[in-house]
């Protein structure tokens, strides 16, 4: 039986009506490194994200975190993607830390290549992360991260996951779910969106690699995002962070409700955040209250399909879905509540 | 130290000796050796401070190599055939970042039908790729040139790829003479990359860029590949005076002067050339010839200047741009077409086929009589190409080429007849 993470705060404050957690109500050694004066702004204001984009929230949250741990001695590796182009083009760049765009498959070999260099200059105290996509990661990047793995090199790699090619224009990868409308899973025929059946668990992957360290977590949870980049931080060896991050412009939902359907994609079941560390499940974070998947599916466009009557089969695939991963991490305690 | 060694064992202990700090490796033959032996060297402590990376794939070998030398460290790999395919992407990429990694190619055919043997297909899947390209006739040359490459490189801030014939070279024993550490200390000065990953001044690199600056890249790409044909004749004189050894340079001249016909080609093949030719100056024929040793950048000025008084040249190589003809021809017939002299294009030598004594003189003395096709296939078998087309003809469903050439002749009569 899992236990629940050791975690940034014992208490959560759940504010009526938003359940948003109160950096304001911690004490001064448990808020968020964003909330500090002296965070690092690793990926600073004035990129091109669109509005409620869930990567660059996640991924400025993520690097400043990783910033504070290593004491400011880090290096980052970027595949090609909507974060690479959003922070970029020359001459301008958003980030403020050593970091290089290389290719869209080969980031995790690039991160290896760069902590193999710094272990050969005996610099073991400057630590590497690599980032991309789900596309980049769990599609045309996936030799390169397994590889990475197999070494067990000496990088996180941090996975924002926001389930299709979004820089490219909305095609399905192999991290989209059921259902799903993208530009090549269109919602027409006989099963509209993407296939069921199809696609991986990456983080499951990389725990069969034994792997020291791998963990999900959700925009909606920045707390919990930078609690799980600190702890990789202490860890040497390759690291595995997969982040939950809505696209509004993908997904057809409202830049200002990225949060919100961060909170229900836990909340329902769909994406478990959990944590492994050498291939065995260390900790899960428990579901409060579940909900229906179809109060998280009702606020992306790409789902309306499946909410009509006619698809009520895949409204219920994905409940279904919903359910296996409660059952298999064990997200509701039986005795229900307590946390 | 002179030593009786593996071409490929030569290589690593050059490359050894440059003090690498990053290699990775994937197995491809004809290359593997190399990495082999460097995987032992650095397990046993023999290369101090370096990593030595078993990466998945060859994509992974060079993209390995494009972080660690982003972030100052003296990178290199080796590849073959598919596997330069395979990395192709990042083969472009370090160019166009300018990394200065150094890559042994064992040059082998391309598939399909995968064949592992000797020819430039792979190196010529590369020549447009921002990379220099240097061709090496023996395996001292091998041992002389990565010494030079890894110079060359960081001293350019580009890619080297040292091409070294696959099994001709890389599989064959012969004396080599290693060089010693403080020779190679002496010529060799520690990387100082132009740009470097460090927490200590942040930068951003490989970021993308746009048609309003994209021209001017790319023409300062070949400015310094045109810098690099000063540099690489500069660089084996300084190395001849270290190591007492003329190895480098963009070309080779071999009793060229004041030859009627001119033999051009790189590589290994020189060395059975060279006794051909001496027999048919004997004979009195005018004849000589020049190895390209730097095929990237393309050395037009010297080649022009060694050939202005030849009357006709033949090109030999090993490749073919497949729907138009000789690759290396190509390239010579534009440093010479202001030129009135012939140039004859024959490929030959693909997919390992032996170039001998006896056919190698054949074909000179056609194409000294300009009776040579364009382009010549050197030592081809037509009568098999003939059947393979009329059973096409005679048939939709024909099936592979490559298995009924080999039903038509069989494996053992196809050995003999070549």
């Amino acid at each position: 039986m899992p236990q629940i993470p050791e975690s940034h705060q014992k208490v959560r404050f759940y504010q009526t009506g938003t359940l948003t957690v109160g950096n304001r109500l911690l004490d001064a050694e448990h808020r968020s490194v964003q909330g500090t004066m002296d965070r690092s702004n690793s990926l600073d204001s004035g990129h091109r994200a669109c509005q409620g984009c869930g990567e660059a929230l996640g991924a400025r949250f993520a690097i400043d975190a990783a910033m504070r741990a290593t004491n400011n001695q880090l290096i980052a590796a970027n595949a090609t993607g909507c974060l690479e182009v959003f922070t970029t083009p020359y001459p301008e760049t958003a980030w403020s830390i050593p970091w290089i765009h290389s290719l869209f498959g080969n980031a995790a070999a690039v991160g290896a290549g760069i902590a193999a260099a710094l272990k050969a200059k005996g610099r073991e105290d400057v630590r590497v992360i690599a980032q991309g996509g789900d596309g980049g990661t769990t599609d045309i990047g996936f030799g390169c991260l397994s590889g990475m793995f197999d070494r067990n090199d000496d990088v996180l790699y941090i996975c924002y996951n926001n389930e299709a090619y979004m820089n490219t224009g909305v095609q399905r990868s192999s991290a989209t779910p059921g259902g799903a409308r993208t530009a090549t899973t269109m919602p027409v025929g006989k099963d509209p969106g993407n296939a069921f059946n199809t696609g991986k668990s990456v983080p499951l992957i990389a725990m069969a690699h034994l792997i020291p360290y791998v963990a999900t977590a959700s925009v909606h949870d920045l707390h919990d995002l930078e609690h799980k980049v600190t702890k990789a931080m202490g860890i040497h060896g390759a690291r595995y962070i997969e982040l939950f991050v809505p696209c509004p412009l993908g997904w057809g939902s409202k830049p200002s409700d990225t949060v919100k359907i961060s909170r229900l994609a836990v909340e329902c079941g769909l994406y478990p955040l959990i944590e492994a560390e050498h291939g065995e499940l260390t900790g899960v974070t428990k579901i409060r209250r579940q909900v229906p998947v179809g109060e998280y599916l009702k606020l992306q466009r790409r789902f309306a399909h499946v909410l009509k009557p006619a698809n009520a089969h895949q409204l219920e695939q994905l409940q279904a879905i919903a359910n296996r991963n409660i059952k298999k991490f064990s997200l509701i305690d039986e005795q229900g509540g307590q946390e | 130290m002179l030593k009786q060694v593996e071409g490929s064992h030569a290589v690593a202990e050059a490359v050894a000796l440059c003090r690498p700090e990053v290699i990775s490796a994937y197995p491809i033959t004809p290359q593997t050796h190399i990495v082999e032996d460097l995987g032992t060297m650095v397990k046993a402590g023999a290369i101090k401070n370096c990593e030595f990376l078993l990466v998945e794939s060859e994509f992974g070998a060079l993209s390995a190599c494009i972080g660690s030398s982003a972030a100052g460290a003296r990178s290199y790999t080796a590849t073959s055939s598919q596997g330069m395919l395979f990395m192709m992407e990042a083969v472009y990429n370090a160019s166009g970042m300018g990394l200065p990694i150094v890559m042994t190619v064992g040059n082998r055919a391309i598939g399909a039908p995968i064949n592992i043997w000797n020819d430039w297909g792979d190196s010529m899947s590369a020549r447009d790729a921002g990379w220099i390209q240097l061709f090496v006739e023996s395996n001292q040359q091998a041992v002389d040139v990565h010494i030079q490459a890894f110079r060359l490189a960081e001293q350019l801030s580009l890619p080297v790829m040292v091409c070294m014939d696959g099994f001709i070279l890389t599989h064959s024993f012969s004396q080599v003479d290693i060089p010693d550490q403080k020779q190679v200390d002496a010529f060799l000065p520690t990387f100082e990359p132009r740009q470097l990953l460090d927490p200590a001044a942040p930068l951003s690199m490989g970021a993308m860029v746009g048609p309003e600056a994209f021209t001017e890249v790319r023409y300062l790409a070949h400015h310094k590949q045109m810098e690099a044909l000063q540099l690489i004749p500069e660089q084996a004189a300084e190395f001849e005076k270290i190591f007492a050894r003329d190895s480098g340079g963009v070309v080779k001249t071999f009793d060229c002067e004041g030859a009627e016909t001119v033999v051009v080609t790189m590589g290994s093949v020189i060395g059975t050339m060279k006794q051909v030719l001496s027999e048919m100056r004997d004979d009195g024929i005018s004849i000589g010839a020049l190895t390209v040793r730097s095929f990237r950048p393309f050395p037009k000025e010297a080649l022009r200047a060694i050939l202005k008084d030849a009357k006709r040249v033949i090109v030999f190589e090993k490749c073919l741009a497949v729907g138009m003809g000789g690759i290396l021809a190509m390239n010579l017939r534009m440093a010479l077409n202001d030129f009135p002299i012939r140039v004859h294009s024959a490929i030959g030598g693909l997919g390992g086929r032996p170039i001998t004594r006896a056919n190698l003189r054949r074909m000179f003395e056609k194409g000294i009589r300009d009776e040579m096709e364009e382009p010549h296939f050197h030592d081809i078998h037509m009568n098999v190409v003939e059947r393979e087309l009329e059973r096409e003809h005679a048939q939709r469903r024909s099936g592979s080429i490559a298995e009924n050439i080999l039903q038509d002749v069989g494996v053992v009569a196809a050995a003999k007849t070549i």
